[in-house]
């Protein structure tokens, strides 16, 4: 019996990501023979609670705001060339996303165009908010009486599978595991059984791979003199062949910039794993603890050894509730004798929030001494040898429910325009509403998945 | 060739790679050898205890490091590291995300053959 080859491309590894990199990666599987598909992941742990929250405000939408921006310059080659769409995009609103999408193709002339909506992951059309609230959460966190603004299930590939089965070219979920945008297709296409658990996880595996986007490709990898990448600007979104043996080759799109080497390729790997015996998903626990990564040709990568285990009988949800604010305000001081001006502008500020009363947490940073690397407590830089000259920006955080107290804090940063330290300038603040997330384990049995299903009109 | 006058202080990201992911208030961050022949000396210097030591002005409480012969790499994951997490933390990276060059800093000795920009001799 041949290998049959099923090619995976990735348009978007993130909601925010590049919106032009599917077009390489589309115009490439349009020239290759056998089963293709494309697939975005745009939905992030906390992105469906915002989305949920659009939705509250205009019931249209909720589904990725990025949507159009992706689909529409490579949804009528899709469509002509027979390669498949499968995304997360529907996000707190798969059928919303699913309506935009054939509004677009409509307008595409993808007449026939197939749209699959795979709905069950929202744990609302099963459970009463006081049932999900209930739950003890894997952090700990009590969820108590907060309001639960969002709670889904990450589902697995099947549905996926089924929807395809059932015809559709593009297939548009909520939340699903990532890793299963990849792991649906190759079940449909390669006829893999529920228990072939080895076969699950090589394609958990690339679809671990594929799931950032140019992140495998030499994005988000480059180091100046220590791992250089070609043309970063025009990084290449990468490719999986994946065969029904469940062998895995990465590789990217023709005509771009990046690379895809074994080093790109470990530490894509590695990307948000802890034990690597024991990667869960819906549809299988992944062990990549024996993988072996080999070089095969340029920008073509070999990747073996994924080993499985049977799935859990759980399912992973998040369930996010209100976190209420988080206030960030900036000021710069430049020039001669600027850190110690800084220094003294979070002096004041420090004094300032006793002498209101601030009683919810605030962090100080300097900017241009260390700040993301420090601690909370670490205070801006005091303790480290730089220079007194410079161009140094002073940094407060603060959160909490009281949003007034929030907002006077950044407003005492403002008033230090006049009232602080000698040349502060290029003041900037942000006001941001918080969501914060918990994980909850449900029997799978409790969710029902259902495929809706809609065709383009002429 | 190779005596003991080979070995130099160096940094780690003279021998390795490195990406940091987040779950939760939980950073994992691989390590990954430019040459195979370093990772027998990265699980001998880039131990549990050190890499904790490197984490706890963060409020780091527990390390553990997973070895993957084959790659070969080594993953740690750091417990509390993450002043909350991408929910709660002040700090401007919420995700950790530039942890990966805070280990990258760590000291470790190595042959010169393995460093990718050895001092002079």
């Amino acid at each position: 019996m041949t290998n049959k080859i099923v090619h995976i491309g990735c348009g978007a590894g993130f909601s925010g990501d590049r919106v032009d990199a599917s077009i390489p990666v589309v115009a490439t599987l349009a020239k290759r023979q056998g089963p293709r598909y494309l697939i975005f992941e745009t939905l992030a742990e906390r992105t469906l609670a915002l989305a949920q929250k659009h939705r509250r405000k205009d019931p249209s939408h909720g589904y990725s705001p990025f949507l159009e921006a992706y689909i529409r310059p490579i949804l009528k080659t899709c469509h002509e060339s027979g390669i498949g769409i499968v995304s997360n995009f529907g996000a707190a609103n798969p059928m919303g996303g699913a309506a935009k999408i054939a509004e677009i193709a409509r307008e595409l002339s993808c007449t026939g165009l197939k749209i699959a909506v795979v709905e069950g992951d929202d744990l609302f059309q099963f459970l009463s908010e006081e049932e999900i609230s209930n739950y003890p959460t894997i952090e700990g966190l009590e969820i108590g009486d907060n309001e639960v603004v969002a709670a889904n299930a990450y589902l697995g590939a099947r549905p996926i599978a089924d929807a395809l089965a059932q015809g559709a070219d593009v297939v548009v979920v909520g939340r699903c595991t990532d890793p299963a945008l990849v792991l649906g297709p190759l079940v449909h296409e390669l006829g893999w059984p529920e228990d072939d658990w080895e076969r699950l996880a090589a394609g958990t595996m690339a679809g671990h791979l594929l799931e950032c986007g140019g992140q495998v490709t030499g994005a988000y990898f480059a180091d100046p003199g220590y791992k250089d990448v070609p043309d970063l600007a025009r990084v290449g979104f990468p490719i999986a062949e994946v065969g029904s043996d469940g062998s895995l080759i990465i590789t990217k799109a023709d005509d771009t910039g990046g690379l895809v080497s074994a080093q790109t390729v470990k530490e894509q790997l590695l990307y948000e794993i802890h034990d690597p015996a024991n990667y869960f998903t819906a549809d299988v626990i992944l062990d990549i603890s024996q993988v072996k990564v080999e070089e095969v040709g340029p920008d073509r990568v070999r990747v073996s050894g994924a080993r499985g285990k049977p799935r859990p009988d759980t399912l992973k949800a998040t369930v996010s509730i209100d976190g209420g604010w988080m206030g960030e305000a900036e000021m710069s001081y430049a020039g001669p004798n600027a850190l110690k001006r800084a220094q003294l502008a979070v002096d004041v500020l420090k004094q300032r929030c006793r002498e209101i009363g601030t009683n919810c947490p605030v962090r100080f940073d300097i900017l241009g001494t260390v700040s993301v690397h420090d601690g909370d407590g670490g205070g801006g830089g005091a303790a480290g040898d730089w220079p007194d000259d410079g161009d140094y920006r002073v940094r407060v955080a603060s959160r909490g429910h009281d949003k007034e107290g929030i907002e006077r804090i950044n407003q005492e940063m403002l008033s230090l325009y006049c009232s602080g330290p000698a040349a502060g300038g290029g003041f900037r603040q942000h006001l941001t509403d918080q969501v914060q997330t918990a994980s909850i384990l449900v029997d799978r049995t409790l969710l029902a998945t259902r495929i809706r299903m809609m065709e383009v009109a002429a | 060739m190779s005596g003991m006058s080979d070995i130099q202080e160096t940094r780690l990201h003279e021998v390795a790679h490195a990406r940091a992911g987040d779950k939760g208030n939980r950073s994992n961050i691989s390590l990954i050898p430019y040459k195979p022949e370093t990772y027998a000396l990265l699980l001998e210097q880039v131990t549990e205890v050190r890499v904790l030591e490197l984490f706890a002005h963060k409020g780091a409480t527990k390390v553990t490091r997973y070895e993957l012969p084959n790659l070969p790499a080594l993953n740690f994951v750091i417990d509390d590291a993450l002043e909350g997490g991408v929910n709660a933390a002040l700090n401007l990276d919420q995700h950790g995300k530039t942890l990966s060059y805070l280990l990258l800093g760590l000291s470790v000795s190595m042959p010169r053959a393995l460093i990718l920009h050895p001092a002079p001799e």
